[in-house]
């Protein structure tokens, strides 16, 4: 076995392993740590082919940003689990049946046969000098600069989506209305009387 | 050396994995978020294997692309969540039900 193989059935492995318990575990906090597990063996697999840029972006973004997100919601709602859990095991049955259905066509028509090293040969690996990234960024900023701006977009639309959804306005919360303050007269703040010099004591 | 089927194969198991976690965990809607980003992941890996093999930097960006919609899914899903729990106290799929006609 080269050093190749063996990476790739480690962390292969390590990663259907480490699905399996996002899918299996009792607490939805080991679910979700379960699948930073999964995102890191990802990203060594997506190492062995190559794809550095987006390997650490997985890592960066993912295990980073997205990850914790759910484990705050997760850890900030209160969830009852044994009533989560009621039931769980009525459609297990159903749902491993199609899996194990789903693996067995997936494998005919991707398996060895059509996608085999006669189909498809190893490429040259790439010089030590090379550099995912500038690559990337090569075709990312002149053919996909539409797709890329459409992206930016997305997100700026899910920054607002998300906040306008959580923000709570508190009722006793003192703000400014700023149409009241342009109406206000002179007459409503000052008050002018008249009255007689004082003399000095 | 790892021929490509090898790679399309762990891409197949691990959405049929989370196809299974869909069917299992159909009542809490946290895991339901996590197994749409594990098939996600799924298809991915799948994408960068073919570009490695037909040497084409297009399915890089496409996954590139795929992360960014899945990170605003995730945001605006958890914001969902989040609201809905506040409102309701239960994120339980089953007594989410007052839409029913």
């Amino acid at each position: 076995m080269s050093f190749f193989e063996i990476v790739f059935y480690a962390f292969s492995t390590l990663m259907v392993v480490s699905a399996l318990g996002v899918v299996g575990a009792k607490n939805p906090v080991h679910s979700a740590l379960f699948l930073v597990l999964t995102f890191f063996a990802t990203s060594a697999i997506w190492l062995l082919l190559e794809a550095e840029f987006l390997a650490i972006t997985l890592v960066l973004v993912y295990v980073g940003a997205v990850m914790v997100m759910f484990l705050f919601v997760v850890m900030m709602l209160d969830i009852n689990i044994a009533r989560m859990r009621a039931g769980v095991m009525r459609y297990a049955p159903f749902g491993v049946a199609i899996a194990l259905l789903l693996i067995a066509q997936m494998v005919m028509i991707v398996g060895p046969e059509h996608f085999g090293l006669q189909a498809f040969a190893l490429p040259q690996p790439h010089a030590a000098d090379y550099s995912n990234t500038r690559e990337l960024g090569l075709i990312l900023y002149t053919d996909y600069v539409y797709a890329f701006e459409l992206a930016s977009v997305i997100l700026l639309v899910a920054i607002v989506a998300a906040i306008s959804l959580t923000l709570r306005r508190k009722a006793n919360t003192r703000r400014q209305t700023p149409g009241q303050q342009m109406r206000v007269m002179k007459q409503d703040r000052l008050r002018i009387i008249k009255m007689k010099a004082e003399e000095k004591q | 050396m790892i021929p490509l089927s090898s790679y399309l194969i762990l891409g197949a198991i691990m959405f049929a994995i989370s196809i299974a976690g869909i069917f299992i965990n159909r009542k809490n809607v946290i895991v339901l978020l996590m197994c749409i980003e594990l098939m996600l992941l799924a298809v991915n890996i799948n994408f960068i294997a073919f570009s490695h093999f037909l040497g084409d930097s297009a399915g890089q960006i496409f996954v590139f692309f795929i992360l960014t919609v899945a990170a605003a899914e995730a945001a605006i899903g958890l914001a969902i969540l989040v609201v809905l729990f506040r409102n309701r106290q239960t994120i339980n799929v089953t007594e989410l039900n007052s839409m029913k006609g």
